[in-house]
């Protein structure tokens, strides 16, 4: 059984179509990356799985781990082991990183009917897998994502997929708006998270991102529609040629 | 106004017994229905109080009768009839309900989710209880421990009783009898409240709060407060308590008076969370509060800090006139307004001596039908050279029924002088609220967290316990405003 199963998935945005039958099978241990022209609905499909207001299917299905998603809300999806690594993660001004990462993670281990980890505990385990992804004690301080670089977000993003253990991680473009040195760091952070137990689908626009994290599978969305499938050697060839050529011949 | 009938039978069965000497054994539990020149003198009577005190309730009385409610302030309800209230209830009158069935279960469920112990329930909901408090002996050591270093910490009543000279000089300092027209009826009608006198050169080693105070049983509704720092000294007070509590008055008017003199501080904390009344505001508490503090020393100070969630209407501007050079007055607010509860809070800060300097910070919430206003007064007096305001009023919108307001008044009358004001109005977005959700926060929670991230400058200014308890408080007076 696939741990992440879409089956047909249709959504209108306004009614404007924006997905238009996508289907992807997500199996445990694998990393999938999701590749697409501006506009072509990549964010939109992880808005949609992660169970955004108005991002409801018009048609189709979403299965995690067997377990439909749709009748879910967005904070039940994520305690069931579903996370989004934000294209733009949003600032929460006030919200102190520790107390913010405390809460989502005691909300997770809550739901796995694990004990919530006491205050000591919890800083402990959050300072050693933050100094893995380079973020300073000094940012955990910080209100989250208020002020931080765009590289800064993207590595606490990474930070609190670490933290969370999820069972399927959603990475949109965690590599933009990376220098050289941070694109290493974050990808090592999800490398060291990849097991046979969890999945990761990746969307990217850079084939230099699957040099770090290769995925077992690349696909190709265009207009809401994923119109070609294949191994690592398919990002290659987006490299190469871009979109046009897939999209013609599709 | 006239006394009704009952009112003067009443008082005529009292007074006469008074001449033949019985008071004390007079059980009266309450005092009859309504306000009159007589209740005044029940009330005073009953208390023991000296002439002038009695005398000085009068002439606030006669002050209120020549006062017009104001109407100002941007809250609106029915017209209070002030004939129609008991300003006297002898403190052992019994509780009406006898056990927590009989309470609203919204608020068994939110003394639960606040944490509190079943007997502090079954006392704030108002049920018969047989046990002693704990509070009472814990008071009482307490009380030993503040006078070893010769800190007065009592009821006002009892302070009368014993230090009336103190008392004396100081009640209407602050606040004088015809200030306004709820400070007027408090002068006229106070039950009881707390009094705090710091010498010269002491720090306070903890925290006052009222919970320690004995006595305070039903003084809830005119409770007046006098805190009297000495040069050199300091002292915190926290007002309040976390629990939403119950109150048969839906009037309250408070009157709370500061005084610190040469390089003395005080910390005036309060959590108010007074009844906000059903969803449309019925039975809820009305709240109008005179607070004021005198920086009369030099280089004094003193801060306010507040967090107003309770009440179906809060009408409050803590305030400091700062006459001493160089004094400091401080004011960090917190007021959530959810469903159909209205507050108008605000504060003033009169700046008198040289280079004195005041900062304030608000942080208004609404949300539901909610109506909040932040009403804040900045004058500079013509002597007042080389002192500096600054003043930030942020306020937040959850849904799009409710209202934010802010009335800056600002006066300044000396060029030498600064004065800041900063204002925004957010709503809390959906990108947020999806993020935290995303992260695996139920939506209470998520807006828990948001509100409180927005409210961090005040909240750090609370004593941490309090803090803590407050952010809480926070969230769960936002329930069910986000769908
Ligand atoms: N609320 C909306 N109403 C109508 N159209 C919308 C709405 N939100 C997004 N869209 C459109 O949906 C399409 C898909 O957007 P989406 O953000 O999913 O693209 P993307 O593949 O992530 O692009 P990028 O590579 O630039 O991040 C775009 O054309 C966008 O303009
Ligand atoms: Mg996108």
């Amino acid at each position: 059984m696939s741990l992440l199963e879409i089956k047909n998935a249709h959504l209108k945005l306004d009614d404007k179509n924006i997905l238009n039958g996508v289907s992807l099978s997500v199996n445990k241990g694998e990393v999938h990356a999701i590749m697409g022209p501006n506009g072509s609905g990549k964010s939109t499909l992880s808005y949609m799985l992660a169970g955004r207001d108005g991002y409801e299917l018009e048609e189709g299905e979403i299965l995690l781990d067997g377990i439909s998603l749709s009748e879910m809300e967005a904070d039940e999806r994520a305690r069931s082991g579903l996370f989004l690594a934000f294209q733009y993660p949003v600032e929460l001004p006030g919200v102190g990183g520790m107390s913010f990462l405390r809460e989502a993670v005691n909300s997770r281990r809550k739901f796995l009917g694990e004990e919530e980890l006491d205050h000591l505990g919890f800083v402990k385990e959050a300072r050693k897998e933050a100094s893995k992804m380079y973020v300073k004690d000094e940012m955990l301080k910080r209100a989250v994502n208020v002020g931080f670089s765009g590289g800064e977000k993207k590595r606490f993003e990474i930070l609190q997929m670490a933290m969370l253990k999820p069972k399927v991680s959603i990475l949109d473009e965690t590599d933009s708006g990376l220098d050289v040195d941070a694109l290493k760091i974050v990808s090592d952070g999800v490398n060291a998270q990849r097991n046979n137990d969890n999945a990761i689908v990746v969307i990217t626009h850079y084939q230099r991102l699957l040099d770090y994290i290769v995925p077992d599978f690349v696909h190709i969305l265009s207009d809401g529609i994923i119109i070609k499938s294949g191994g690592p050697e398919l990002a290659l060839e987006v490299e190469k040629n871009g979109y046009s050529g897939l999209i013609n011949a599709a | 106004m006239v006394a009704t009938q009952q009112t003067i039978d009443k008082v005529k069965e009292v007074t006469s017994s008074y001449k033949y000497g019985f008071i004390t054994e007079l059980e009266a539990e309450k005092a009859p229905l309504g306000l009159s020149e007589e209740i005044v003198k029940f009330i005073s009577n009953k208390k023991k109080e000296p002439k002038w005190l009695l005398d000085w309730r009068l002439k606030a009385y006669k002050k209120w009768l020549t006062l017009d409610e104001p109407n100002w302030a941007m809250v609106n309800f029915p017209k209070i009839d002030f004939q129609d209230i008991y300003y006297y209830s002898a403190p052992k009158t019994k509780p009406k309900l006898n056990s927590l069935d009989e309470v609203d279960p919204e608020l068994l469920k939110t003394y639960e989710k606040l944490g509190i112990p079943i007997k502090e329930q079954e006392a704030l909901a108002g049920v018969a209880v047989d046990y002693v408090f704990d509070s009472v002996s814990v008071a009482t050591t307490f009380r030993e421990k503040l006078a070893d270093e010769g800190i007065i910490f009592c009821p006002i009543s009892e302070a009368v009783q014993n230090y009336p000279d103190l008392v004396k000089k100081y009640i209407g300092s602050v606040i004088p009898i015809g200030d306004n027209y709820y400070a007027a009826l408090n002068s006229a009608v106070f039950t009881d409240g707390s009094f705090v006198f710091v010498p010269k050169g002491v720090k306070c080693p903890m925290e006052l709060s009222t919970y320690f105070r004995i006595n305070e049983q039903n003084s809830g509704q005119f409770e007046r407060t006098l805190i009297i720092v000495e040069d050199n000294a300091y002292v915190s007070y926290l007002e309040g308590c976390t629990a939403p509590q119950r109150d048969e008055n839906q009037l309250h008017a408070a009157v709370v008076e500061l005084v610190a003199m040469d390089d003395a501080e005080i910390k005036y904390s309060t959590v108010q969370n007074w009844y906000p009344g059903d969803k449309d505001g019925k039975g809820g508490i009305y709240n109008f509060v005179t607070k004021r503090g005198n920086c009369l020393g030099k280089r004094s100070k003193i801060s306010w800090t507040q967090v107003e969630t309770g009440s179906a209407i809060t009408w409050k501007y803590p305030s400091c006139v700062l006459k001493g050079d160089n004094s400091v007055g401080e004011f960090y607010s917190v007021a959530v307004a959810n469903n159909a509860q209205q507050a108008d809070t605000g504060t003033k800060m009169i700046h008198i001596g040289k280079n004195t300097k005041s900062t304030i910070i608000s942080k208004g919430i609404s949300a539901g039908k909610a109506q909040n206003t932040y009403r804040g007064q900045v004058q500079i007096q013509k002597n007042a050279m080389g002192s500096r305001n600054f003043t930030q009023c942020d306020s937040l919108l959850i849904g799009n029924q409710c209202g934010a307001h802010t009335v800056p008044y600002i006066n300044q009358h000396t060029p030498s002088a600064r004065v800041e004001h900063e204002a925004t109005t957010s709503k809390i977005s959906e990108d947020q609220l999806f993020y935290c959700l995303q992260r695996g926060l139920d939506s209470e929670q998520a807006t828990s967290l948001i509100v409180n991230g927005f409210c961090k400058e005040v909240m750090k200014e609370l004593p941490m316990e309090f803090a803590v308890e407050a952010q809480k408080l926070i969230g769960i007076s936002l329930e069910g405003s986000v769908g």
